[in-house]
């Protein structure tokens, strides 16, 4: 593996393998276990291949009541455990351990309600994100957060990176969307938070869950809001002379209180590989091109498009189209979502970068990453959710040629850290997991990081689950635990009248 | 039996007072204007921290739509700030000076977020903790510790902003605080039916949250409560079910009359225009009907089409009224007979598809006596125990407030 460290295996457990397959296999009969090498080989990564580990066995459990024995049998065991959805964490989330189980939950499939007056699907984690609108679209409904890669990935790793797509600027992130979850905790127990009302009472655990990573209880079933499908969809299709100009344009619209559907922006460079790919008819001699897409009633789509297209104009836009029909709507989309394979196709390898910055930042890091590109010699075009400031940056490297990877690396850390320092974060919603760990201390003090580390000791003390994820250093809990006052060394003048 | 108050101006004097408390095992109560405190059970501190003096709009940003202010500025200045810029903060939140019989317009940033606000619009914007981004705050242990950030989208470590909402300053004090804003509409309007029962109320409120009509607040009022709404020229005698609609004008326009044909089944819709609208909301939103009584008031929240079941059953038991908000999801309940009848009431939540009871209005003695909060099953309970244990070791902060003991 390059770069990044994980902890070293515990040479204890990987002695008890024989052990620890055996008590899984008591648990989970059947091919629930894998634990031949050749078997266990399509589980060494998620969608960060970079990075690869085989785990020291797979388990895949079928029952909550399963779930809960694995996990207490490696609480008072001490053996740690990975839980894995579809595998399509981009930031390393799902990679294993080798001395860790992994805990594929890919066998939780089933919906288990569908509750149109109430507006709510009860579904297992394992179900796909695409699955639950599947599920409802016959009576209009669908699941707002869409994942460009929503055919694959499961509601349950959705709940564990607070997975988002083009439609959160409108309809929210996975946290805004989840009404209720049933999880277990490391310890086995079974817990329940919300349900198909509004507010779950007490503290906000589900907040707290939703984005854990894997690393405070493993989901077995969740709760999710519905919304009627909206009645019309159209995109504007904007190319700007420079990302300045995009910029100022994207400014105005939210300025002007019309938050769209989606609001997406490809540079330069991502413009001519997608052209390339599908032949979208996009503006080749654009710097910026955005899609506008305005969702909901027809009057009030023709009505806020109007206003768009005025907006644009005052913009400088060189180009603008707005599309007449659905088929063409999607082809203004294709060149945006394929751009991810278009890239692939002009360079053996690409790292897929994921951080969030002020919007009105925006033409200060464009600028900022053309001379990292320099100074790291790759190239890099950029596609990302121009609405609420989430960038894209796809580095290009190839990884055969010695150094690439380490200099993509890099670059990526590169950007990342200039997000940070125009006032965004590490990562608008791919995660941390290991991709993103070693830079947390560009974002947080080593007290800020703590106090999250404490919120992991009161779910997992023995920091057993997903454990080398997210947190560039591991605490023990004891020592988190301790307090650092003393009396009467705190200088505070009205201390006299406590 | 509140000895002395501390005022802090600072993030850093929070820090000493509070890394003071802790070594000295000397609990305090979290005021922001204090306006409040004769809601939830009575806190067990011989000091008050005051945060009145930590107050202040930092940095307003209306076109990235955010709001950063230190927690004890007072809500009524952002409300005015934001307002100028043709924003709001869509989560609506509620005043809760009337219903308690003290001064309307007051609280402040940490109080709300504190307390987790939400009005009706909660069934289309969500609550306070859907729109906080970030915070700076001071843990019982007496270290400053900074959370979430201000971009709308992100998922940089746990989210401890949203942990911290809602959890009544019992895990840590915020001192910074920021929030998304969103535009204001540019018009509304309400559509109302006419004399349903609660049950053909809920079973149309439900029917219009499942169409495309964008309602974004739905609640019904039963025989005799919208009369008590105080809303000039609404004084109709029998129930009333509202629907609204927010938007750009076009666009209401037709949402209300493709949302009346849909309802047609109900009745023939009437059309509340904008001001009357908004009066009409602002007193679903304040629980008017309940203001002047000191009557027990529970805020009772339930899958929004069991409502009207819970509701009947209710009846059958208790001397209780009530009215339905988030489209029967939402049940404000009055108890008649001044006792809270927190048993059955809970019981009978159970039995009709579960949800949460929290006892908003009451004496403090009742409040002592009665969990004011829905009660948690063990593991739950214990795990809030351990997360509380976390930031707070010595249990220094508003003991007692949310549950006894902690
Ligand atoms: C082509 C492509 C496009 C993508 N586009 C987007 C996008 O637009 N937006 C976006 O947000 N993400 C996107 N992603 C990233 C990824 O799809 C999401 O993060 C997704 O939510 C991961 O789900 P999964 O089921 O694959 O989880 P996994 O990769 O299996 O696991 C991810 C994390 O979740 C944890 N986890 C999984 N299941 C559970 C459970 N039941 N209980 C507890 N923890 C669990 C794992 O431990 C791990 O930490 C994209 C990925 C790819 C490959
Ligand atoms: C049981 C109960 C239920 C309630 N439910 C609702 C509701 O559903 N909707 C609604 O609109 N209102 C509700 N309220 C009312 C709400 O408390 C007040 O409207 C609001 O807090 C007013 O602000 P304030 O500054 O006067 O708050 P205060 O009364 O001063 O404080 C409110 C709570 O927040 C804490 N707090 C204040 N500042 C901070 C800070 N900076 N950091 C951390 N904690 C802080 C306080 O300790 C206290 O627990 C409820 C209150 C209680 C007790």
């Amino acid at each position: 593996m390059v770069g990044i460290a994980m902890p070293a295996p515990d040479r204890g457990v990987l002695a008890r393998r024989d052990e620890i397959v055996a008590a899984l296999k008591a648990i989970v009969p059947g091919e629930g276990v894998i634990d031949a090498l050749t078997e266990m080989r399509p589980y060494e990564t998620d969608a960060l291949t970079a990075y690869r580990q085989m785990p020291l066995v797979v388990v895949l459990p079928e029952t909550v009541d399963q779930v809960s024995r694995i996990l207490r049998y490696c609480y008072e065991n001490e053996v740690k455990v990975v839980p894995r959805g579809a595998g399509t964490s981009l930031s390393g989330g799902a990679l294993p351990l080798a001395d860790g189980v992994l805990m594929s939950m890919m066998k939780f499939n089933r919906i288990l309600d569908i509750d149109f007056p109430n507006r709510a699907v009860i579904a297992q984690p394992g179900v796909t994100n695409l699955g639950i609108t599947r599920a409802v679209e016959h009576e209009g409904f669908y699941y707002a957060p869409d994942p460009s890669s929503q055919i694959a990935c499961s509601i349950g790793g959705n709940i564990a990176e607070n997975s988002g797509g083009v439609h959160c600027l409108k309809y929210g992130l996975t946290t805004n969307n989840v009404l209720g979850l049933e999880m277990v905790l490391i310890t086995g127990e079974v817990i329940r938070l919300g349900g198909k009302h509004m507010e779950a009472e007490g503290y906000d655990l589900l907040a707290l869950m939703t984005g854990s990573e894997g690393l405070l209880g493993v989901v077995t079933e969740v709760t999710v809001r519905i919304l009627q499908k909206p009645e019309t969809a159209r995109a504007a299709l904007v190319g700007f002379p420079t990302s300045e100009d995009g910029g100022r344009c994207v400014a105005d619209i939210i300025a002007a209180g019309i938050i769209p559907g989606g609001m997406e922006m490809m540079d330069g460079p991502a413009i001519q590989a997608a052209e390339d790919y599908v032949n979208a008819g996009y503006p080749r001699d654009a710097e910026a091109l955005l899609i506008v897409e305005l969702d909901g009633p027809e009057a009030e789509v023709d009505f806020l498009l109007a206003r768009v297209e005025e907006i644009a104009r005052a913009n400088r836009a060189g180009y603008l189209r707005v599309s007449t029909s659905e088929e063409e709507r999607l082809v203004f989309w294709a060149g945006r979502k394929s751009a991810f394979p278009a890239v692939g196709r002009i360079s053996p390898d690409y790292l897929c970068m994921d951080g969030t910055i002020p919007r009105r930042e925006l033409p200060r890091v464009l600028a900022g990453m053309r001379e990292l590109s320099v100074k790291h010699g790759l190239r890099c075009a950029n596609v990302f959710h121009a609405g609420d400031g989430n960038l894209h940056p796809l580095i290009l490297y190839d990884a055969n040629k010695p150094g690439e990877l380490e200099a993509a690396e890099a670059f990526g850390a590169d950007i990342l850290r200039l997000c940070v320092a125009v006032g965004g974060v590490l990562t608008g919603e791919h995660g941390v997991g290991i991709e993103k760990r070693d830079l947390m201390p560009e974002m947080f003090s080593e007290d800020d990081l703590k106090q999250q580390q404490r919120v992991k000791c009161a779910f997992d003390d023995k920091h057993l689950l997903n454990p080398g994820k997210v947190f560039p250093v591991l605490h023990r809990c004891a020592d988190l635990g301790m307090m650092h006052v003393h009396k009467g060394q705190l200088a505070f003048p009205d201390i006299p009248r406590f | 039996m509140t000895h002395s108050a501390l005022t802090p101006t600072t993030a850093e004097e929070m820090r000493d007072v509070l890394a003071y408390a802790a070594a000295e095992e000397l609990p305090v109560e979290i005021l922001g204007q204090g306006s409040k405190r004769a809601l939830g059970r009575p806190v067990q501190a011989a000091h008050v921290l005051d945060l009145s003096r930590l107050s202040g709009v930092e940095v307003y940003e209306p076109a990235e739509l955010v709001l950063t202010a230190k927690a004890g500025t007072p809500m009524a200045e952002i409300e005015a700030l934001v307002a100028g810029a043709g924003q709001e903060l869509s989560f609506e939140p509620m005043d809760f000076g009337p219903l308690l019989g003290e001064a309307a317009g007051k609280g402040t940033l940490g109080g709300l977020i504190g307390a987790n606000l939400a009005g009706p619009r909660r069934i289309k914007a969500g609550a306070a903790r859907d729109h906080i981004l970030g915070l700076d705050a001071v843990s019982g242990r007496g270290e400053i510790f900074r959370s979430g950030g201000r971009v709308v989208k992100n998922v940089t470590g746990y989210d401890l902003p949203r942990a911290l909402t809602g959890a009544y300053g019992t895990l840590a004090v915020s001192t910074l605080i920021t929030l998304k804003v969103n535009p204001r509409a540019e018009t509304s309007a309400s559509l109302a039916l006419n004399g349903l029962s609660d049950a053909a109320a809920v079973a149309a409120m439900c029917a219009a949250m499942g169409s495309s009509a964008e309602v974004s607040a739905a609640a019904h009022l039963p025989e005799g409560i919208c009369q008590r709404l105080g809303v000039a020229g609404e004084d109709r005698p029998g129930p009333v079910t509202l629907l609204r609609l927010e938007g750009f004008g076009p666009s209401v326009e037709y949402r209300f009359a493709n949302l009346a044909r849909r309802l047609a089944e109900f009745g023939p819709a009437e059309r509340i225009g904008d001001a009357a609208s908004k009066a009409l909301w602002q007193a679903v939103r304040d629980v008017i009907p309940f203001a002047g009584s000191r009557n027990p008031v529970w805020r009772v929240s339930v899958p929004p089409a069991s409502g009207a079941e819970l509701m009947q059953r209710l009846r059958s038991m208790m001397p209780v009224e009530g009215f339905y908000d988030w489209s029967g999801g939402l049940l404000w309940l009055q108890m008649l007979d001044g006792e809270v009848h927190d048993v059955p009431l809970r019981a009978a939540i159970a039995d009709h598809g579960g949800g949460h009871a929290t006892l908003i209005r009451a004496s403090a003695a009742t409040r002592a006596a009665v969990p004011v909060f829905q009660p948690q099953p063990a593991p739950l309970a214990a795990l809030s125990r351990r997360l509380k244990a976390q930031f707070d070791p010595k249990g220094i902060l508003n003991p007692g407030r949310m549950v006894a003991d902690a």
